[in-house]
């Protein structure tokens, strides 16, 4: 579904900011695969995310989605295909515009005659935003006219996970998108991931600082660092890791102790 | 103290709050919605008096208004252009073109710096001549630009309210979900812009037939103007729908009328009306933060005034 061939992206070349981000990474996902990335702080997770979606354009290497070159591809473009949750619950949709008005933008991306422009949300649209608002089982589907301001983080990362997913995506990218959330929440919210991504066998990758979810989660695990894909299991050598495995992989890989290990571990 | 209001102060401040309005609408646009202040403003106001006076002084009273209309959509453009694909800051962008305006607006007005329609037809004359009553005669001016705004206002509360329109507002609302989106904000910006700036310009014309003159420096002060009229607006109306926001909007600037009229009435100099109308849109900025405060310490003296006890861990937590 993505393939990856040998992307690399340098961040103010030539100065004594030079940050090698990307340094030749090649990946290919097969359709319907779900994998987890772990790494440390800069490791590049972010960059490589950002270089899917088109935040700027990789300065070598190509990006072949469901076939499609996309290297060059602007950003609006792209992200008719590409799904993206931030860690921020607060960026994923707009806070003044209400429940109903934010789904009916994410729908947009179904649409596209030109006069869809002047069109209004339709009263069968409604139907199908309140039945799928319902599915998160929140309450929402009853408070589809009030700004998504009022809602908690973790009914808006719930509401932005229905947005990404209404058109169902291409690949979906989950950058650490239970981080901020309590752990009740988080869990929910995960939960709401999992059933989604199971139900419409949707490509994802998904980026997380919790090595256990890195392992329990998909059926596919990578860790990064420097820039560089150091790690990419599946199958049964994947089954046979344990937690303690890729702690152990990761602190050899970042060539350092990490002072806070037991944190990853939670 | 006689009547502060009169019948003919409450006339001539509800046709110019509907004529400058449009505006404020204007504003809405580029300000509440999108986020970005456009100074290019007072440029586009005198823009759009000065073409749709010189095309009513050719004999097209009508043809005036989308004439107007085009050469704002042509400023907002540019302006959108430069922020856009240029890289240039909003705020410098508006400022810009703001300048450049200038010596298009004398161009347009033949390289004069002033031009006066009298003996041209107007719209506001072609409407007297269709009646002779007298209660036509007093209200045929208010009753035309009531017209307009009213159109205008409900086309705008439709717009936004389109999937544009909803992609025009998220612009400015979220630019991280707008870039998660299927949204293009060069797009958006750009018709956000134009479509603000036509508004502008239609208000520029109307004041153009309406007063049948144009002066070069009839725009200067605009932008400060119809923000007063925008802010004291969204105040007395709050959130809510965009057509109860678009309403607040024309009630704010019919209100500031009210307040220049009643600032004349009493004897306020007409050379002190730029530093009236600057306390009015300070005042009316800072005034729901004021509001903010005074309930603050409302409830910070409630304890005071319950007990000596309780003020004094008041001074201990400071």
């Amino acid at each position: 579904m993505l393939t990856l061939k040998n992307i690399s992206k340098t961040f103010n070349p030539g100065t004594v900011n030079e940050k090698k981000a990307l340094n030749h990474v090649s990946l290919e996902l097969a359709d319907g695969d779900f994998a987890t990335i772990v790494g440390s702080n800069g490791a590049g997770k972010s960059t490589l995310f950002n270089a899917i979606t088109g935040s700027f354009y990789v300065d070598e290497g190509q990006i072949i989605l469901a076939g499609e070159d996309i290297t060059y591809r602007k950003e609006h473009i792209r992200s008719k295909e590409i799904g993206h949750l931030f860690q921020d619950p607060m960026k994923g949709s707009a806070p003044h515009m209400t429940i109903e008005e934010n789904m009916a933008l994410a729908y947009l991306r179904a649409s596209t005659a030109a006069h869809a422009f002047f069109s209004r949300i339709s009263g069968k649209e409604k139907q199908m935003f309140r039945e799928q608002l319902s599915q998160l089982d929140m309450g929402l589907e009853d408070r589809m006219r009030q700004p998504v301001g009022l809602l908690s983080g973790g009914q808006r990362q719930a509401l932005t996970l229905l947005m990404a997913t209404m058109v169902t995506p291409k690949i979906l990218l989950l950058d650490e998108h239970t981080a901020a959330l309590d752990p009740a929440t988080a869990e929910k919210v995960l939960g709401l991931t999992r059933k989604i991504i199971a139900q419409r066998k949707i490509t994802c990758l998904m980026v997380t600082h919790n090595m256990h979810q890195a392992l329990e989660l998909g059926n596919r695990t990578l860790m990064m660092d420097g820039g560089h894909i150091v790690l990419d299991v599946q199958g049964a050598e994947r089954e046979k890791m344990t937690v303690d495995d890729l702690l152990m992989e990761f602190k050899k890989q970042a060539g350092k102790q990490l002072d806070n290990d037991r944190i990853l571990l939670s | 103290m006689e009547a502060i209001f009169t019948f003919s102060i409450v006339q001539s401040a509800l046709e110019l709050g509907c004529i400058y309005s449009l505006v404020a609408l204007a504003l809405f646009i580029s300000f509440s919605i999108l986020n970005i202040a456009d100074l290019s403003t007072d440029g586009c106001f005198t823009l759009g008096c000065a073409v749709g006076a010189m095309v009513t002084i050719s004999g097209h009273p009508f043809l005036a208004f989308p004439a107007a209309m085009a050469a704002g959509v042509c400023s907002g453009f540019v302006t959108a252009f430069l922020q856009t694909r240029m890289g240039v800051p909003s705020i410098l962008a508006g400022i810009i073109v703001n300048t450049g305006l200038y010596t298009v607006n004398i161009a347009v007005m033949d390289f004069s710096s002033n031009v006066n329609l009298f003996g041209c037809d107007t719209v506001f004359m072609l409407a007297k001549d269709l009646s002779d009553a007298q209660w036509y005669g007093d209200w045929y001016k208010i009753l035309i630009v009531a017209a307009v705004v009213l159109f205008v206002g409900l086309v705008l509360a439709w717009f936004l309210n389109t999937r544009l329109g909803l992609s025009i507002r998220a612009t400015g609302d979220n630019e991280h979900m707008v870039r998660a989106s299927s949204i293009n904000p060069v797009f958006t910006i750009t018709v956000g812009l134009c479509v603000s700036n036509s508004l502008t310009a239609l208000s520029g014309v109307i004041l153009a037939q309406y007063q049948k003159s144009c002066d070069i420096n009839l725009g200067t002060g605009m932008v400060t103007i119809a923000l007063a009229s925008l802010i004291i607006g969204e105040t007395i109306i709050g959130k809510g729908g965009m057509f109860k926001r678009v309403v607040g909007v024309i009630l704010g600037s019919c209100l500031y009328r009210f307040i220049v009229a009643v600032a004349l009435r009493l004897s306020v100099p007409a050379e002190c009306l730029k530093l009236v109308s600057a306390l009015i849109v300070a005042f009316a900025i800072a005034f729901p933060y004021l509001k903010g405060q005074a309930s603050f310490y409302k409830t910070r003296r409630l304890p005071l005034k319950a007990g000596g006890k309780a003020g004094e861990d008041g001074d201990g937590l400071c």
